[in-house]
């Protein structure tokens, strides 16, 4: 069974065309990888389908413009896939 | 349809929010300058209006599912896909219905049909954000109401 960061990996990989092999992660998917914000749908549409949840990108965006939180503990790949693991234990429990 | 103002939706015939699908009706006028360049001699509605029918189409379907409080703006087209040709005079039945309700954005699907006859369809994302402004959700409510947008039907869903 792969990981939640493989399947995240392989996500990235497809919707944006960049090589499997430069998705690493402690990669940040907007500054080290370059996904734009339409890209990054894309992405989420993805990850929501793949993993039956709904990531709170509104809530995400608007805790970084309040400065409530950084880009990287939610767009660095490890962490991105922490918060997944923990919307779908979420959803089960 | 007032192409002329980009408001390409007559009438919404029936928007369904427990099952978010829409059905509109959209009709092509005969005479538009646009078919004196597209093409001299052989008119024929551009492809893009087409894909901008289905684009608000699947807004006001958004619009309703967020019970006019965002306003969805278009950002991605995938898959679409121009059967035949449409003229001038074609009256259109165009339908979407949202697949993935995302936060801050949805994705629908959309197609349009003549007669029964499937005309084109597409995969439309599309952004849900706050309105500009306050005046800018009042021209919406407006034109809801110009084209039957149902607003007892915000109470289902």
């Amino acid at each position: 069974m792969s990981s939640t960061f493989d399947t995240v990996a392989n996500i990235i990989a497809e919707t944006c065309d960049i090589p499997p092999d430069t998705i690493k992660p402690e990669s940040h998917a907007i500054e080290d990888l370059g996904i734009d914000s339409l890209d990054f749908l894309d992405i989420a549409f993805a990850i929501d389908k793949a993993f039956g949840i709904k990531l709170p990108l509104e809530q995400w965006t608007q805790e970084v413009n309040d400065g409530k939180a950084t880009t990287e503990q939610y767009f660095v790949l490890q962490n991105l896939s922490n918060r997944i693991d923990n919307l779908v234990a979420a959803k089960g429990a | 349809m007032r192409l002329e103002y980009f408001q390409l939706i007559d009438r919404i015939s029936d928007l369904d929010l427990r099952n978010k699908t829409v059905r509109v009706e959209a009709q092509i006028p005969q005479e538009s300058t646009i078919f004196e360049g597209h093409f001299p001699g052989h008119p024929l509605m551009p492809g893009v209006l087409l894909i901008e029918t289905m684009a608000q189409t699947s807004g006001w379907l958004i619009i309703g599912n967020v019970k006019f409080e965002r306003m969805p703006f278009l950002a991605a087209v995938k898959e679409a896909k121009f059967r035949t040709f449409v003229t001038p005079g074609t009256k259109l039945d165009v339908t979407a219905q949202i697949i993935h309700d995302g936060s801050g954005y949805a994705i629908t699907k959309a197609a349009i049909k003549v007669d029964g006859k499937a005309i084109c369809d597409a995969e439309l994302t599309l952004r849900v954000m706050p309105f500009p402004d306050a005046s800018f959700r009042t021209q919406m409510e407006e034109t809801g109401r110009r084209i039957g947008f149902p607003m007892e039907a915000l109470a289902d869903g």
